[in-house]
């Protein structure tokens, strides 16, 4: 399924059982990894969650919290922060927004993909891990039409199966795959 | 949304943005792009507008619509003791020192529906300060500003107000600062009577007054870097000197010439203070 096309970001949303699953697919990434990975996990509105912290600990590459304007850049993984949407400008920047929920969420992962998708086109690899509702699920037919890559865990394996199924029923998916396999993949994309 | 109309394209945008600029005054074309072509097209969706150019010959025909865009790219989302870690910072950091002035003024720039301006009220009125304040409140969106004067909100939302308030700091009992009825609480007028609410747009208009208190919360981060640095240059203009700016908890100076003219006073909560020219 490798294709030698190249990519240039990969972005990542989930919810329930999110840091697990993110900390798993992090685990062997390499602090030099060539593509930014940019992560909405749904998380309570209280500043200190420490999300970051505890995914760095996890990590060799670095791991911080999205700034506004803040330009993206190959080998960090770059995380929404909590009550803000995360959306990215054709300079390949980070702008953030207070806008309303988007199916229920604020950050969305609908919001980072679409914008995501309208930036990165064909060079974008979208992943849908566990969560407990339906975001990401217009977001990954925006990636899909823009013939970026779509990878969904497979819900079997999900701790919570509801966002990889709804994902996988807009049919705008390539790869239903286990978190095991997502990482090799990362991994091999980048030889 | 729709994501075939996603796509349109970015020039095309920016030229309805200069003829809106153009023939309505309204400025959008230095607000952050990512954003504004979201709204414009959650606009479009609302309203069945499959193309860009029919979007732009429709709102030049129609100000009531162009009102309604205005509307929609406005985003007017707020609460009130939003990031009550802040306001807990005013209270510790700034409260004491506006309490040296005989006459404080204070402005709200971008309070949409007004929940911040009570915020800053109620701060004001348990420090004993609000009878000697005045505290200006602006924003471009009218409608927003409407609703902010008549201090009505939702009953609904109080329960997360007031555990932000209590977080905040506040130990008073909050249902003394507003009146229920039906599904509604208004705010006493005791809270009001200092407010002067009034249309200003940061993008075009000028500094009105000279304020020891900005408050600018999670309006610049609509803006691209220009625009962001020409608006903290009119705070810097519009501050006296030793007065407060308090931005939105992911908003900094960065972007702006002035940074160096502002010392922080808390890093965390994005207080700042003017520092005194060397040059005069
Ligand atoms: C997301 S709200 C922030 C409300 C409040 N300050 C808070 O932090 O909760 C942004 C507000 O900025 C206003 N705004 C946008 N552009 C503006 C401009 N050029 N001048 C003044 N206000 C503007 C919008 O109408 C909206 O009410």
């Amino acid at each position: 399924m490798i294709q030698n096309k190249k990519y240039e970001a990969i972005v990542i949303g989930t919810s329930i059982g999110g840091l697990h699953a993110i900390s798993t697919l992090l685990e062997e990434i390499p602090a030099n990894y060539p593509l930014p990975i940019i992560i909405v996990q749904h998380r309570s509105k209280t500043p200190r969650d420490l999300l970051e912290e505890i995914l760095q600990i996890k990590t060799k590459v670095k791991v911080k919290q999205a700034d506004e304007k803040e330009e993206i850049e190959n080998g960090v993984v770059y995380i929404a922060p909590p009550d803000y949407h995360l959306l990215i400008e054709n300079n390949k920047t980070f702008s953030l927004t207070v806008d309303e929920l988007d199916s229920f969420s604020r950050p969305s992962i609908n919001v980072l993909f679409e914008s995501a998708a309208s930036v990165y086109k064909e060079k974008l690899i979208g992943i849908i891990l566990t969560g407990a509702n339906n975001d990401g699920s217009q977001g990954v037919q925006a990636i899909y039409k823009n013939n970026g890559l779509v990878i969904v865990q497979d819900p079997d394996e999900a701790k919570c199966c509801i966002m990889p199924i709804a994902a996988i029923n807009t049919k705008a998916v390539n790869h239903i795959l286990t978190l095991p396999k997502i990482q090799k993949f990362l991994l091999k994309i980048t030889d | 949304m729709d994501f075939i109309k996603m796509n349109f394209d970015t020039k095309e945008l920016k030229e309805m943005l200069e003829s809106i600029r153009y023939v309505y005054g309204y400025d959008f074309t230095d607000y952050a792009e990512a954003s504004v072509k979201r709204r414009v097209l959650h606009f479009m969706n609302s309203k069945k507008i499959e193309a860009l150019t029919d979007l732009g010959k429709m709102i030049f025909a129609d100000e009531k619509l162009f009102e309604e865009l205005v509307q929609t790219m406005s985003v007017t989302v707020t609460e009130m003791f939003r990031d009550p870690i802040f306001y807990k910072s005013l209270r510790e950091n700034v409260m004491k020192r506006l309490a040296t002035y005989p006459f404080i003024k204070i402005w709200i720039a971008g309070c949409a529906t007004g929940e911040e301006i009570y915020s800053i009220a109620i701060l004001l009125k348990e420090e004993g300060l609000l009878n000697r304040s005045v505290i200006y409140a602006t924003d471009i969106n009218q409608k927003s500003l409407q609703i902010a004067k008549e201090g009505v909100y939702a009953v609904e939302n109080m329960k997360s107000h007031i555990a932000n308030y209590q977080k905040s700091g506040g130990i008073e009992s909050f249902s003394e600062y507003y009146k229920s009825k039906y599904n509604s609480v208004m705010f006493d007028k005791s809270l009001k009577q200092n407010i002067v609410f009034s249309p200003h747009n940061l993008a075009v208009d000028k500094s009105f007054n000279e304020f020891q208190l900005i408050i600018c919360r999670n309006v610049l981060i609509y803006f691209n870097q220009q625009l962001q640095n020409k608006v903290i240059n009119l705070f810097h203009e519009s501050l006296c000197p030793f007065g407060f700016l308090g931005l939105g908890s992911k908003e900094s100076l960065l972007f702006s010439d002035k940074r160096k003219e502002f010392e922080e006073i808390d890093k965390r909560e994005k207080i700042f203070i003017k520092k005194i020219s060397d040059s005069k």
